[in-house]
């Protein structure tokens, strides 16, 4: 261990808003990547299992009504 | 050989990418959060500070490891449009398109930490520096290569257009690699090299190659992960996705 405590930990040797505002951005963004990541996989597989059943149930009414669907 | 080829061909249909890639991928994540909590704790709390920078030495950890991303991701890039252009392979286009934003993050951080890092230890935050200047033009190329690959209202028009430049652009990787010993101004040479040992004992670089190394997992897993929403994207009328989706088989 570099540091004698915690409080010392945080300080950094006075050098702490360097060492905090660069590991801050960085673990931030890095997080951002990974949540925007799932998501943009969550949405899209989402808008594809509902048009799935959207079209699914075209399917089914245009074929209870047959061949009246061009009359309506 | 054959074998080999058959892979690299199979690679290349979707489908197949989508069905490996998500067994490939989770074994990346493990990987990088392991490396990356590791690296941390160790650079953090751990690492002796150095005796002319103190704790701002730290930086490193997060700075070294962007910076090889950004170039490591920026010819991955080229490499794929390559292929791309070459076989015409679109899951080459789409790794290289979702590869873009990544390194331009990754460009951000290296450039963002290493102008913290320089007020402490230069007593600036920029200075038009060989180094710095080839990382800014680095950031452009990316934004350039996302913008122009949005520019096209034809997608396979923007998808070759973003190739050529991101093939011509990696010309500014070596001069990226080569500026510290060109026009060693401001910007330290290398950290690490191949042919020599650190300069630095091994408590401090231990910890930043397993940064490095938690890096290139965690950019390995994401770029996965967001090939194969692109694959759903762009597939999205192929029998398989429409099955995966819950659609007739």
């Amino acid at each position: 261990m570099a540091f004698d405590s915690f409080q010392d930990f945080l300080a950094m040797g006075g050098h702490a808003p360097y060492v905090w505002a660069s590991w801050g951005v960085t673990g931030a963004l890095l997080a951002g990547i990974v949540l925007h990541a799932r998501a943009e996989r969550r949405q899209l597989l989402r808008r594809l299992q509902r048009r799935e059943r959207r079209q699914a149930t075209t399917d089914r009414t245009s074929h209870q009504t047959g061949g009246q669907r061009h009359e309506a | 050989m054959g074998k080999i080829w058959s892979f690299i061909h199979k690679l290349g249909s979707p489908k197949w990418f989508y069905a490996i890639s998500a067994r490939l991928m989770p074994w990346f994540w493990v990987a990088a959060a392991a490396l990356i909590l590791v690296g941390s704790v160790w650079g953090l709390a751990f690492a002796p500070a150095d005796y002319q920078q103190g704790n701002s030495f730290r930086i490193i950890y997060v700075h070294v490891p962007a910076a090889f991303l950004a170039q490591s991701i920026f010819v991955s890039m080229a490499v794929a449009g390559l292929v791309f252009m070459v076989w015409k392979i679109k899951v080459a286009d789409m790794a290289a398109a979702v590869m873009a934003p990544l390194g331009a993050v990754m460009t951000f951080i290296s450039l963002f930490s290493g102008a913290v890092w320089g007020v402490p230890t230069w007593g600036t935050w920029w200075m038009w520096d060989a180094r710095l200047t080839s990382m800014l033009i680095l950031l452009f190329l990316y934004l350039g290569v996302i913008a122009l690959r949005g520019a096209f209202s034809s997608r396979d028009s923007g998808s070759r257009a973003a190739s050529v430049l991101a093939m011509v652009g990696v010309i500014n990787i070596p001069i990226i690699k080569y500026s510290v010993d060109w026009w060693y101004t401001l910007h330290q040479p290398a950290t690490f090299s191949v042919t020599s040992r650190p300069a630095m004992p091994l408590e401090m670089w231990a910890p930043l190659l397993i940064m490095v190394l938690g890096f290139y997992c965690f950019f390995i897993a994401a770029t996965l992960m967001r090939t194969r929403s692109e694959i759903l994207r762009r597939e999205a009328n192929k029998r398989w996705v429409r099955e995966l989706a819950g659609g007739p088989s």
